[in-house]
C-alpha cells in the first residue's frame, strides 16, 4: 500500500499563506492616512475633518428618475467634501429596509416614505438620534415646527425631512378647459357640478388608477384622507389616526359618501371600477393627456409629473396643469394632506453626520427642486429655484394651507396603513360599496391596540 | 505494535493542525465579515477567493491528514464524518435553526417579544380573510397537481402515437413554458388578462372577446374565478415537466405487456388503466408530489398578478405580507408552521417510495 505523503511543508504553506491573509487584514486598518487635503475640509458639513474617500450607503424607496435627480442633488456634497453617496432604490423599500436592519446589514442612512415605519424602527433602537448631532437650535432654524413634530418619536429626532409630496391636487387637461370656459372650482359643490356639466359635454370626468402591487390600496386611502381633512377637520384626523376614532365611526362613513359620489358613478370614472382596481397608478395621468382626452381631472400627488409620458414637460406645454382639490366645509378651512420623506441615518460615522448635515439644508435639494417634481421642506431652500410658477405653486399651497396633515395610512400601524385599510379599500371599490359596513368593522378589529 | 506508537504522536499533531486550521478560518471569516475593517472592497474580494476555497480545501486536507492517522479500520468512518460534518452543519444552522426559531415565534405576539400561545392560530383559523387565504390554498393543491398530471398523462400517451420526429416537436412546445420563471409568466399573463380603460385594447383576452362582439372583462377581479386564472399559469408552465417524465415512463412499459393484453382482447382504454398506469405509478406520484410542493410555494404567481387582492391570497404570499408587509411576525411564522405541518407528510410518503423503488 503506498504510503501517503505526510508532507510538513506542504501543510507550513497553507497555514502560513492563511497566516499571512490574516496580517495581511489586520494591516488594511493600518494604512498610513493621507495627509488632510484642504479641498475638502473647508466645508460647513465635516467640521473640518477630511472624509474624502468614505462611503454613505442610503436606501430608499424612490427609483428610475427620481433616483437619477437624487445622485444630481448629492453632487455638491460629494465635491465639497470627498465622500461618496451611494444611493439605492428598491420599490420594495418597506421589506427590505425592517430585514436589514433586523438582519445587522442597515443601511447608513435610510429614506422612509413612512414615518410609521420610521417610528417602529426607531423604538427598536436602530435609529439615530439628530438632534445630539446638530443641535436644536439649528434644527429650528432649518425646519418649522410641524414638520419638527413630525420627526419626533418619544424624544428622539429620528432623521431629517427632506422632500414633501402634496397630495391634495387634481390634474387636469388645460386644452379642454379652456375651449369648454370650465372654471376651476372652488368648493366641492362645484367641483361636482363641473363634473356634472362635463358629462354632459360628452366627457369622462374622472381617471383615477390605483394599481400599485403589492401596496394597491394607497391611491384610495389617500382620496378618504383627503376627504376627511375636510368633513372631519383635522382634530378628528388626529383621532383617527391614532386609533381613538374608529373607521365605523360615522365621520369614516360620511368621508365614504363623498367618496362613492365619484368612484361608484360609471358616468364620472374612465373604465369603472375596473380600471381603477386594475389599471398602474402612474398610467392614471395618461388618460389626460390623450388626444382627444379619455378623461379631464386626476386627483393625485405632485409626484405624478414624474409618470407623465415626458416626465412633466407636459406642464410647460401647456397640455396639463392642476388645482387645489376644494373643501368642502367652510368651517374646516383649506386643509392639505401631504406627506414627506424623512431621511434617518442607522450608522454613526464621521461622514453620516456630515451627509445628514448635509440633507438638513436647502441647497441639498436645489437640483432636483431645479429638475422638477420636488418640493423642498428646509426654511433656507429658495423659492426661486422652482423651474415653474406651476413648480412654486406647491410650495405656496403648502404655505396657505390651514392645516397641513401627513398621510394617515402612512401613521398608522403597518397592519392597518400598509394592511386592512389597503386591502379594505381595494375590498370595499371591487365590491361597489356594498359591503362597506363589514369592512369598516374588520379594519377596526385589525387595529392593534 | 511498533507501527502504532509512532502514529500516536502524528495523529496528535494531525488533529493539532485540524484546530489550527479551524481557527484560522473563522478567524478570517470574522475579518473578511465585518465591514468596518477597513479593508479595501478589492483586496477583501480577493481574500474571499483565498480563504474560501483554500480554506475548504485545508479544511478537508487536515481532516484527512487526522483520519489517515487514526488507523485502518478507523479511517472510513472519521473521513465519511469529516465530509458529512459541513453538510450537517450548513443544514443546522440553516435549515433547523430557522425552522425552530418560525415555530417558537409563531407562539409570540407581532413583534416577538411576548408569548401568546396559540392566539396566532386562532387567527389563521378565524380571521375572514385568511379562511379566505386557506380556502384559496386548497383550492390550488387539489385542482393544479391533478390538471397538470392529467394533462401531462394525455398528452404524454397522445404524442406516443406520433411519428418520432412529429413527437420530438410537440413535446418541444409543451415542455417549453418550464423555461420561464413564474415571476416572467406573471408579467406574460398579466398582458393577457389586462383590460385597457380607454383607448386601444391590448389584453390579448379581451382584444378576443371584443372582436368576437363581447365587452371587455377586468379578469383578475373577478372573484372568485380570479384563482383560476391564476392556477392557468401555473398548468401552463407545469404541464411540460408532467409530460415529459409521464412519457418516458410510458416508453419504458414493455410492448410485450400491450401485445399480450391485447391477445387476451383488452381495448386501449382499458390498457391504459389496467396496464400503463399502474406500470408508471411511481412516476406519477412523483410528479403528483413535485407539482404539489411547486404549488404550495406559489408565491411569486400571485404576488406578481394580484398581491394577494381581490381574495387570491395563499398562504405563502400571506406569509410575506404578515411578515414583511405588516410586520406581524406572529402570523407570519403561524402561516409558516401551517404550510410546514401540512408538508411533512407528503415529504414521508414521498421518501417511502423512493426506498421502496429503491433510488
Amino acid at each position: 500500500m503506498p504510503k501517503r505523503k505526510w508532507s510538513l511543508p506542504t501543510m507550513a504553506v497553507v497555514i502560513a499563506i492563511l497566516m499571512v491573509s490574516l496580517v495581511w487584514t489586520g494591516c488594511g486598518q493600518q494604512e498610513p492616512e493621507e495627509a488632510a487635503n484642504p479641498e475638502y475640509t473647508s466645508n460647513p458639513y465635516t467640521d473640518g475633518e477630511d472624509l474624502s474617500g468614505t462611503t454613505v450607503n442610503i436606501f430608499g424607496a424612490f427609483v428610475d428618475v427620481d433616483a437619477e435627480r437624487f445622485e444630481a442633488s448629492m453632487i455638491p456634497f460629494e465635491e465639497a467634501t470627498g465622500i461618496d453617496i451611494v444611493y439605492e432604490g428598491s420599490g420594495d423599500f418597506e421589506t427590505l429596509v425592517r430585514v436589514r436592519a433586523e438582519g445587522g446589514d442597515p443601511p447608513d442612512i435610510a429614506v422612509f416614505p413612512q414615518p410609521g415605519l420610521m417610528a417602529d424602527l426607531t423604538r427598536q433602537g436602530y435609529i439615530e438620534d439628530v438632534s445630539g448631532w446638530l443641535g436644536m437650535d439649528y434644527l429650528q432654524q432649518q425646519y418649522s415646527d410641524a414638520w419638527l413634530d413630525l420627526s419626533l418619536v418619544d424624544d428622539i429626532y429620528a432623521g431629517v425631512w427632506y422632500r414633501a409630496n402634496l397630495k391634495s391636487l387634481v390634474w387636469y387637461n388645460v386644452p379642454v378647459f379652456e375651449d369648454e370656459g370650465y372654471e376651476i372650482p372652488e368648493t366641492w359643490d362645484e367641483l361636482i357640478a363641473l363634473s356634472d356639466q362635463m358629462v354632459a359635454d360628452g366627457y369622462f370626468p374622472w381617471s383615477i388608477t390605483m394599481e400599485s402591487s403589492g401596496a394597491t390600496g394607497w391611491v384610495a386611502t389617500d382620496w378618504v384622507e383627503d376627504i376627511m381633512l375636510r368633513t372631519a377637520g383635522a382634530e378628528a384626523y388626529d383621532a383617527w389616526v391614532a386609533g381613538d376614532l374608529p373607521f365605523n365611526s360615522p365621520e369614516v362613513n360620511e368621508a365614504l359618501d363623498y367618496l362613492d359620489e365619484i368612484f361608484f358613478n360609471e358616468d364620472y370614472v374612465v373604465g369603472g371600477t375596473d380600471a381603477i382596481l386594475t389599471v398602474p397608478f402612474g398610467d392614471g395621468p395618461n388618460a389626460l393627456l390623450q388626444d382627444p382626452p379619455a378623461a379631464l381631472m386626476h386627483r393625485q400627488a405632485n409626484f405624478i409629473t414624474g409618470f407623465f409620458p415626458e416626465g412633466g414637460a407636459e406642464i410647460e406645454q401647456g397640455m396639463i396643469d392642476y388645482f387645489y382639490l376644494p373643501p368642502i366645509k367652510e368651517e374646516l378651512g383649506s386643509p392639505v394632506l401631504g406627506a414627506g420623506d424623512i431621511y434617518s441615518p442607522m450608522a454613526d460615522r464621521p461622514e453620516v453626520r456630515a451627509a445628514i448635515r448635509f440633507l438638513s439644508t436647502g441647497l441639498s435639494t436645489k437640483a432636483w427642486v431645479e429638475a422638477g417634481g420636488f418640493v423642498a421642506v428646509q426654511n433656507d431652500a429658495s423659492l426661486d429655484w422652482y423651474p415653474s410658477q406651476v413648480e412654486r405653486g406647491y410650495a405656496e399651497i403648502i404655505l396657505a394651507a390651514d392645516t397641513f396633515r401627513f398621510d394617515a395610512s402612512d401613521l398608522m400601524p403597518g397592519a392597518v396603513g400598509a394592511g386592512t385599510f389597503w386591502t379594505g379599500m381595494v375590498d370595499y371599490i371591487n365590491g361597489k360599496g356594498a359591503n362597506r359596513g363589514a369592512i369598516l368593522d374588520s379594519i377596526d378589529e385589525s387595529f392593534p391596540q | 505494535m511498533v507501527a502504532q506508537e509512532t502514529r500516536l504522536p502524528k495523529l496528535l499533531l494531525s488533529i493539532v493542525i485540524l484546530l489550527v486550521v479551524l481557527g484560522v478560518l473563522i478567524l478570517a471569516f470574522a475579518a473578511i465579515g465585518n465591514k468596518d475593517s477597513g479593508i479595501p472592497t478589492a483586496v477583501n474580494a480577493v481574500l474571499v477567493l483565498i480563504v474560501g476555497i483554500g480554506g475548504i480545501w485545508a479544511f478537508y486536507w487536515s481532516g484527512n491528514n487526522v483520519a489517515e492517522q487514526s488507523g485502518e479500520q478507523n479511517r472510513n468512518k472519521v473521513v465519511a464524518y469529516f465530509y458529512v460534518f459541513p453538510a450537517i452543519f450548513i443544514l443546522g444552522v440553516y435549515l433547523v435553526y430557522p425552522a425552530v426559531r418560525t415555530i417558537i415565534l409563531s407562539f409570540f405576539d407581532r413583534t416577538g417579544d411576548s408569548f401568546v400561545g396559540l392566539q396566532n392560530y386562532a387567527f389563521l383559523f378565524s380571521n375572514p380573510k385568511m379562511l379566505v387565504t386557506l380556502r384559496n390554498t386548497l383550492l390550488w393543491v387539489l385542482v393544479v397537481p391533478s390538471v397538470t398530471v392529467s394533462l401531462g398523462l394525455v398528452i404524454a400517451v397522445l404524442v406516443d402515437k406520433l411519428h418520432p420526429t412529429t413527437e420530438k416537436i410537440v413535446k418541444a412546445f409543451i415542455f417549453l413554458p418550464m423555461a420561464i420563471s413564474f415571476v416572467g409568466a406573471g408579467v406574460i399573463f398579466r398582458f393577457v388578462y389586462y383590460k385597457a380603460p380607454f383607448g386601444n385594447e391590448i389584453g390579448i383576452l379581451n382584444a378576443l372577446r371584443l372582436s368576437m362582439g363581447n365587452e371587455a372583462i377586468a379578469w383578475l377581479i373577478q372573484e372568485p374565478w380570479n384563482n383560476f386564472l391564476l392556477m392557468i399559469i401555473m398548468i401552463w408552465l407545469q404541464t411540460g415537466f408532467c409530460m415529459v417524465i409521464l412519457s418516458s415512463a410510458i416508453k419504458n412499459v414493455p410492448s410485450e405487456l400491450d401485445e399480450a393484453a391485447t391477445i387476451d382482447g383488452a381495448g386501449p382504454v382499458r390498457i391504459f388503466f389496467q396496464i400503463t398506469i399502474p406500470y408508471i405509478k411511481n412516476s406519477l406520484i412523483m410528479v403528483s408530489t413535485t407539482v404539489l410542493f411547486l404549488v404550495l410555494k406559489a408565491f411569486d404567481i400571485v404576488f406578481v398578478m394580484t398581491s394577494g387582492d381581490y381574495n387570491t391570497d395563499v398562504v405563502a404570499s400571506a406569509m410575506y405580507d404578515q411578515t414583511f408587509q405588516q410586520g406581524n411576525y406572529g402570523v407570519g411564522s403561524a402561516l409558516a408552521v401551517l404550510l410546514f405541518i401540512f408538508v411533512v407528510p407528503f415529504v414521508i410518503q414521498n421518501i417511502r417510495n423512493m426506498r421502496e423503488s429503491g433510488v
